[in-house]
């Protein structure tokens, strides 16, 4: 048996290791004490100050890093798994009220008149015939009791119900094969996610929470609410719904949050 | 590969700390705007999942060279734990031996194969908190969200413990940087690799 010698990596010179910085430094190497120590680590808290520039809003590098994200749309939908159900969770975990979160404060909302609201249906869809609440709220009811994620890292668990937005699609005549579908808001929100996310189970037209009417802050009459995007996805007092197969940019992938936003 | 490793590391604590800003773990630990990469919260996310390509591709190249080419078993194993203790007390007393820049000494190698642990558990926590639906049964075993979140945070900070140790040590050693910087020459430690006799 033959011992094998190591292949060298190519980034190494051969021959055999060359101590002679030890030897020549060895006074150096002996002299580490504790001042130095000191001094070495008020130096390296020095350094790390100097970090504070900023070059993310240089029109380069934040076109480096939105073809990164978008990228990233990419990968998240060749991983998304169109039939995974997201955890759910029992009535007693549910938050009551759920969390608001807006671009703006909860004294800033613009409640919406449920007697006079319509959802109006554009493009790719046969039955473009507005819709009542009254007329949406006679629709068959889904309940999801899931997570809400923000992509600030907060979480709460939620139990919202109302047609399933497949169903919805459907029974409207929606082509099911176009790429996108889009959320025009009652305040100047927009939001738009794929068809496969469109298609989910757990993707619902959220018009309860908790089993009552959707309190105006979390979108009186209807909002999105979907199991696998995070919490900014999910578009409240939606007035439109469109189908396409263009992408536009909406309220904050034009900002340069991560369009795709799967979790 | 250690430099690229550098860069992203740098990338990657920077706008992670920007990230952790919007919802904080500890409430009085802020980190500030000055040591933060991205100004606004999407900057950092943009920078976090840029670096991550970089810090999670590198990593695959380097452990997997580590491993396929016996460098981590020949240079960080074994570790005693009397060594260890050796070692510790040596360093204590700055009686440490600088002999051979290419040994590491027990506390060396307790270090590095923590820094790769922590390294590991925190892409796992990342895929985790990137997507906790995808990758559901992942992201279980860990509990809740939350949970995930502060192992994530944890990882974070005995990666930068360790940086500050290391990159001090490092200064203070300035020659063992050249050697980084060239290369240095290939190591006969000692211990030549023996094939199995069957």
């Amino acid at each position: 048996m033959s011992i094998p010698t190591r292949t060298p990596s190519i980034f190494r010179p051969n021959g055999g290791i060359d101590q002679s910085p030890l030897s020549r430094h060895r006074r150096l190497v002996e002299d580490i004490n504790r001042r130095n120590v000191l001094r070495g680590a008020i130096s390296l808290g020095a350094l790390s100050l100097l970090t504070g520039c900023d070059v993310s809003e240089d029109d380069s590098v934040q076109k480096m890093l939105r073809a990164v994200s978008a990228w990233n749309d990419r990968v998240q939908s060749a991983i998304f798994r169109p039939t995974h159900l997201a955890p759910t969770y029992s009535a007693a975990q549910v938050v009551k009220p759920p969390r608001f979160n807006a671009y703006y404060d909860i004294e800033d909302i613009k409640p919406v008149d449920g007697a006079t609201w319509k959802l109006e249906l554009s493009g790719l869809i046969d039955n473009k015939q507005p819709w009542t609440a009254q007329q949406i709220y006679a629709l068959p009811e889904q309940e999801e009791i899931i997570k809400h994620i923000c992509v600030e890292g907060w979480d709460y668990i939620g139990q919202w119900s109302g047609p399933n937005l497949r169903d919805f699609l459907q029974r409207v005549g929606a082509d099911l094969t176009a790429k996108y579908v889009y959320f025009i808001c009652n305040d100047d929100y927009t939001e738009s996610i794929d068809m496969a996310t469109a298609l989910h189970p757990q993707t619902i037209l959220a018009t309860k929470y908790a089993g009552s009417p959707l309190a105006d802050p979390f979108g009186f009459p209807m909002r999105l609410r979907t199991s696998t995007k995070l919490g900014y996805k999910n578009a409240k007092w939606v007035k439109a719904i469109e189908v396409s197969n263009d992408f536009r940019e909406t309220f904050w992938s034009k900002q340069g949050f991560n369009w795709f936003a799967g979790i | 590969m250690h430099w690229i490793n550098a860069i992203a590391i740098f990338i990657m604590i920077g706008s992670g700390w920007k990230i952790y800003n919007d919802d904080v773990i500890l409430g009085w630990l802020h980190f500030p705007d000055g040591i933060v990469i991205g100004k606004w919260a999407q900057y950092g996310l943009q920078w976090h999942f840029f670096g991550m390509w970089i810090f999670v591709l590198n990593g695959i190249a380097y452990l997997s060279y580590g491993i396929a080419t016996g460098r981590f078993r020949r240079k960080l194993f074994p570790i005693s734990f009397r060594e260890l203790l050796a070692t510790i007390s040596d360093a204590l007393r700055f009686r440490l031996a600088h002999d051979d820049l290419t040994h590491y000494n027990a506390v060396q190698k307790m270090l590095y194969l923590g820094v790769m642990a922590a390294g590991i558990l925190i892409v796992i926590t990342g895929l985790c908190l990137w997507k906790p639906v995808q990758f559901s049964e992942l992201a279980s075993l860990f509990g809740s969200f939350q949970i995930i979140r502060v192992v994530h945070f944890l990882c974070m900070a005995a990666i930068v413990g360790f940086l500050v140790v290391h990159i001090s040590l490092a200064l203070l050693v300035p020659q063992s940087l050249a050697a980084m910087v060239t290369g240095g020459p290939i190591v006969d430690d000692g211990a030549p690799e023996i094939k199995p006799t069957h």
